[in-house]
């Protein structure tokens, strides 16, 4: 049976309506292997990747054409982003805890370890701007040359990505959590699938702090 | 409200497998902690020629790469498919970083 005949056949009649439920949302998909969500994430990361590689080979591009490019260990504040990249790796073990704690059918920890990633990030974010804010007061601007302007692009675009994770994390850890109650394994699905893009979020800075801050 | 359901019964959500992949995780963490020292410490301690420094810094960011793709992602025992789609996504991103390093290599023949 393919996947849109699956559809129609586990349409479910409620009061008239017909309920349409979505296949393969726990169950991996036969011809895939994998859970619908799954792939759905995978293909996106996939897309992230190439954004973010656009910028690491017009890194490479800005670096090599330059006449003088500045170190980044004198230039930028090299203890605030090392604090960073410890924090970002606490955030992705918490995760895998989380959806382990989930898969042992432990809502309660499942929800304190989503919740200490969701500091993490916060942490991260807070410590970012401390970050900025010492770049603006020595008249460090994104216009200030192409290694401010680079420097400033990735960090943010890599920032708003942490900004979009906290704001998912922040939904399961409250509404999102409701599901759980109907849909356990779903809800652990879920947390696995933003898993998958909080570590991408995570290997993306640990790419980004020595090629900025360190070389 | 129990907050304890079963969510499922297969070998993969297993207990015993689960408690062993959480130390795993905590392995990793270690792991991924030193190498984050070893990084900066390399850069501060080791007065090494920028091009031998980027090579290194390069290295141990891949090895922290490969653990967190490896164990957190779970790369290391996932669907044929996601393999696939990861194999194309590479050659299109090694397509980007050949392109800058192509004319680096242009300017440095002529």
């Amino acid at each position: 049976m393919d996947a849109h005949a699956h559809a129609i056949d586990a349409g479910h009649d409620h009061g008239g309506h017909h309920e349409l439920e979505i296949p393969f949302n726990v169950a991996p998909r036969p011809d895939t292997g994998v859970y619908n969500a799954k792939l759905g994430v995978w293909l996106f990361l996939a897309s992230e990747v190439m954004l973010f590689g656009a910028l690491f080979s017009s890194l490479i591009l800005l670096r090599t054409g330059a006449a003088h490019w500045p170190v980044g260990k004198d230039t930028l504040h090299v203890l605030p982003a090392t604090i960073n990249t410890f924090v970002l790796i606490l955030s992705s073990v918490t995760v895998v805890l989380a959806w382990a704690n989930l898969r042992l059918g432990d809502l309660k920890m499942g929800r304190i370890f989503i919740g200490v990633t969701l500091l993490c990030g916060l942490i991260f974010m807070l410590i970012k701007a401390y970050e900025y804010n010492l770049s603006f007061s020595h008249e460090h601007f994104p216009k200030t040359n192409n290694f401010f302007a680079i420097y400033f692009t990735m960090t943010g675009l890599h920032g708003l990505h942490v900004l979009g994770g906290m704001i998912v994390f922040a939904y399961f850890l409250t509404f999102g959590s409701k599901m759980w109650k109907t849909e356990p394994a779903r809800f652990t699905n879920r947390i696995e699938v933003v898993g998958l893009y909080w570590h991408f979020v995570d290997l993306v800075w640990i790419f980004l702090f020595p090629t900025l801050y360190l070389l | 409200m129990t907050e304890h359901v079963e969510v499922h019964h297969d070998s993969h959500n297993d207990p015993e497998h689960i408690k062993r992949e959480v130390r795993i995780y905590l392995y990793v963490f270690g792991s991924l902690a030193v190498l984050t020292g070893a990084t900066v410490a390399a850069r501060y301690l080791l007065d090494l020629p920028m091009h031998y420094a980027i090579i290194l810094a390069l290295i141990i960011a891949a090895a922290k790469g490969t653990l967190v793709a490896g164990f957190f992602m779970h790369l290391l025992s996932e669907k044929k498919l996601i393999y696939a789609i990861l194999a194309l996504t590479v050659v299109f991103f090694a397509f980007l970083i050949w392109l800058p390093l192509h004319d680096i290599a242009d300017k440095m023949g002529k």
